[in-house]
């Protein structure tokens, strides 16, 4: 049996032994390391620490080390976890769809194609908000309004390229506007695009839910749609499908095994995950963070990877960004 | 009368003892590093941030008020007793202060900034309590168009500081500008003066540059002249007791720079450093005895002093209430909100009311906390300034390697820092002002993105500056700001050569 500190001290060879023996019964692991290749406090990381609270209280896993390299939407860190963390069977690269986009963006020779795909996790659905006082009163009234004169339509959300800019060049394509005419003015983030809203200086919004919220529960800004495919539990809004706009968008979350790691120790860190997602522990994380369980492992989870990098591609190539 | 209840509610929370202690304990190290030059509440409180995984919201919000409040009061001594501004907001105390010094009067130049910053924090303060959500309601009427409005008058008004040469000064505004660009650009996506490398796509943190330009820089510039002597302490000479004729000449700068400090402490960009200049122009208009200015004028410490504190506390209104960063400090402070789940905003003021009024509590606190280290007890940090040179820049250079590793853990972020570090002692060396980097480097950029969101929101029509009644009353103001002065001197040289002629002017 090894110790922790010998497990440390050793090569990274020794963790993926100890996981090799952990696929068929559920054998706790000693050390994970984990990937985070953004700052400290974002998505990304609080997935990582959530993961890390859940895995430990569920007693999959004795320590976690979580290692930050933050950076342009992840395109710094992914490099890093390629190279450096190759064949350890024992890491996990927390990642979402915000690195596809910002990959292709940043014309990137790389993508997250090339890494090993354990399984998506959550989902944070966009919505779609306008001051108190907006004429709009659905997003079709919304979406009419784009179809009329984009650019009398001017949309605030956080950079370019990003999901919020994604969500609304979808939108405009859902309704046959080309997605380059689309007003988008991009902020440095939810905070000021919120603040340009609730000074009704911009026609609509687009963030993540959880931006908004605390304006909505004040009243000061109403939400038209969520833009995820089923209605949100305790969001008072429908889905831009419902509305008969039909796109469908997830900034989605997940973990990824480093290349080069054996079937055994992937099938043993999928197993791992596939539990802590069944459990109770992960389920009372996501609600209280307000995320979306939508669990996806195996070979789908590899799929729906390339059919995302397809489609974000596709979409910012429209936008002018790829 | 319901901010009456709460914020007695918040004083129930500061005055534990814990929380006393956390105030004690930033109050004490705020004044310390705003003290030392190079060393500022950014820095400080970036190395402070992983103490937000050990310590509860409440303490770790008031250590962090705490130093960012005493940074304002002790950045004051450095300026007055050594010419270098301990802090980039304590710049213009040094033009009078320092002169005061040397007269022989830094007993009072002392006493009129500690007590002016204590009237102004603690009116500053007040102004949090029962102006927050007044000043919420109408920083949300600015849109893009005013903002970049208000970014010109802020060019503006920086171009009178740009330092004895414009030609330098506007070199080292460029660079500043040039500085803040690189990066992915927010309206497109598009990467700019990254070279490819792909850790500058984020852009250089404003951090690294103030700190190699004003620690690694000055380390560097401090080490080369070492041998031709140190700087010159001036001794503490004169009363801290002011004078009946000081006290007059006192109270109404720290009230004009308290009103000038706490509402453009609140605006975006707006910061600590313009409402400082200004208060030092507004204070040279109205003096009795302008003559005195640039030699040792008492007011041109009271209001610039009261504006620097002011503006603290204004920081933290947009801070608190919108989640907007309008100074380098508070963008860190945001960061640990951010890292305890805490997503601060209008309705930051219910849902953790203990957090936010316990905060505001203790800023009334940590005000007569700091009255008193900084008058009474004045001669410890004067005493800190004694500090052999080499072993306080060593420490210095030591903490700063460490300060900005521990923000990103990114090698590159080191590379520059020391990159920058050499150009800010070849600025220094060849009389370059370093301040305006800064200052470029945070106003250029808001500058341009507002511009083009305000350009993006009107569908590319450019009167919109003009018709929207907020930024075309401030591009005129802009507009006298630049032309008044030449406009008058034009008009009086013309005058002058007229007069002889017996023209009818």
């Amino acid at each position: 049996m090894l110790t922790k500190r010998e497990l440390m001290a050793g090569s990274a060879a020794f963790g993926g032994l100890s996981l090799l023996g952990a696929s068929s019964q559920a054998q706790t692991v000693d050390l994970l390391k984990m990937f985070v290749p953004a700052a400290p406090g974002g998505g990304w990381d609080q997935t990582a620490r959530s993961l890390e609270a859940a895995l430990r209280a569920t007693k999959l896993v004795n320590g976690v080390q979580i290692t930050n390299v933050p950076g342009a939407g992840g395109a710094v860190g992914l490099p890093q976890f390629l190279n450096q963390w190759k064949g350890q069977g024992n890491a996990l690269m927390v990642a979402g769809m915000v690195m596809v986009g910002s990959l292709l963006a940043n014309k990137s020779p790389l993508s997250l194609t090339q890494v090993t795909p354990i399984a998506r996790l959550t989902g944070e659905a966009e919505a779609l908000c306008v001051p108190q006082g907006s004429p709009f009163k659905t997003a079709m009234d919304f979406a009419q309004a784009l179809k009329a004169d984009p650019a009398k339509v001017p949309v605030a959300g956080g950079s370019a390229g990003g999901t919020d800019h994604i969500l609304l060049g979808m939108i405009a394509k859902a309704m046959g506007v080309a997605p380059s005419k689309v007003s988008y003015v991009a902020f440095s983030g939810g905070g000021p695009a919120t603040a340009a809203l609730l000074g009704s200086q911009v026609a609509a919004g687009i963030s993540g839910y959880g931006e908004f919220g605390e304006q909505i529960k004040a009243g000061k800004l109403r939400v038209l749609a969520v833009s995820s495919d089923k209605r949100i539990e305790g969001i008072d809004a429908p889905t831009l499908k419902e509305q008969g706009i039909d796109v469908e968008l997830f900034n989605w979350r997940g973990v990824f095994a480093p290349p080069g790691v054996n079937d055994a120790q992937r099938n043993a860190m999928t197993a791992m995950i596939e539990k802590l997602a069944a459990s109770k522990e992960w389920a009372e994380v996501c609600k209280r963070q307000e995320w979306t369980q939508i669990t996806l492992t195996g070979p789908d989870y590899g799929k729906f990877i390339a059919e995302e990098t397809t489609r974000i591609g596709g979409i910012l190539k429209e936008l002018g960004l790829a | 009368m319901h901010a009456f209840e709460q914020l007695l509610h918040g004083f129930a929370v500061a005055l534990t003892p814990v929380n006393l202690m956390w105030c004690l304990v930033g109050t004490t190290l705020g004044t310390a590093i705003g003290v030392l030059p190079g060393l500022g509440p950014a820095l400080t409180i970036a190395l402070l941030l992983p103490i937000t995984f050990k310590v509860e919201p409440t303490a770790a919000f008031i250590l962090f008020a705490g130093i960012y409040y005493g940074a304002m009061y002790g950045g004051s001594t450095t300026s007055i007793l050594l010419n270098t501004p301990g802090e980039s907001a304590t710049i213009v105390t040094a033009l009078e202060g320092n002169k005061m010094a040397r007269s022989g009067r830094a007993g009072a130049a002392l006493a009129t900034s500690a007590i002016g910053s204590f009237v102004a924090g603690t009116i500053g303060t007040l102004g949090i309590t029962f102006l927050a959500p007044i000043v919420v309601d109408w920083a949300l009427k600015f849109g893009p168009a005013d903002y970049f409005a208000l970014m010109l008058l802020a060019f503006v008004t920086v171009t009178a500081v740009l330092g004895s040469s414009a030609v330098r000064g506007m070199a080292a505004l460029f660079f500043g500008i040039w500085l803040g660009l690189i990066g992915v650009d927010l309206q497109t996506g598009q990467a700019r003066f990254t070279f490819g490398v792909p850790e500058l796509l984020d852009g250089i943190n404003v951090i690294i540059v103030a700190v190699g330009l004003f620690a690694v820089g000055e380390t560097l510039y401090v080490a080369s002249r070492y041998k031709s002597g140190t700087d010159e302490i001036i001794p503490l000479k004169g009363s801290l007791w002011m004078t009946r004729e000081e006290w007059a000449r006192s109270w109404k700068p720290w009230l004009r720079g308290t009103a000038l400090g706490f509402p453009i402490g609140a605006m975006p960009a707006g910061g600590a450093e313009i409402p400082t200049f200004l208060s030092y122009f507004l204070e040279k208009k109205l003096s009795t005895k302008p003559e005195e200015f640039g030699r040792g004028a008492i007011e041109g410490v009271a209001g610039p002093e009261a504006a620097n504190n002011a503006s603290a506390a204004g920081v933290l209104v947009p801070m608190l209430t919108l989640g907007l960063p309008t100074s380098a400090t508070a963008a860190i402070m945001l960061s640990a909100f951010q890292s305890y789940g805490i997503n601060p905003g209008p309705l930051l003021f219910e849902s953790q009311a203990q957090l936010v009024w316990g905060l505001i509590a203790s800023l009334f606190i940590g005000n007569v906390m700091l009255l008193v280290l900084n008058l009474p007890m004045i001669g410890l940090w004067v005493k800190m300034l004694r500090i052999p040179a080499p072993l306080l820049y060593a420490g210095i250079l030591v903490f700063a390697t460490i300060g900005t590793y521990g923000i990103t853990q990114s090698p590159v972020d080191l590379v520059l820092l020391y990159l920058i570090g050499g150009l800010g002692y070849l600025m220094r060396r060849y009389d370059f002002p370093t301040a305006p980097v800064i200052i470029g480097m945070i106003l250029g950029p808001l500058a341009e993105q507002n511009f083009r969101q305000a350009m993006t929101i009107s569908a590319g029509d450019w009167t919109v500056f003009f018709t929207r009644p907020i930024s075309a009353t401030i591009l005129v103001l802009a507009l006298l700001a630049l032309a008044g002065p030449k406009l008058l001197g034009f008009w009086q040289s013309f005058r002058m050569p007229a007069e002889p002629m017996g023209g009818d002017a």
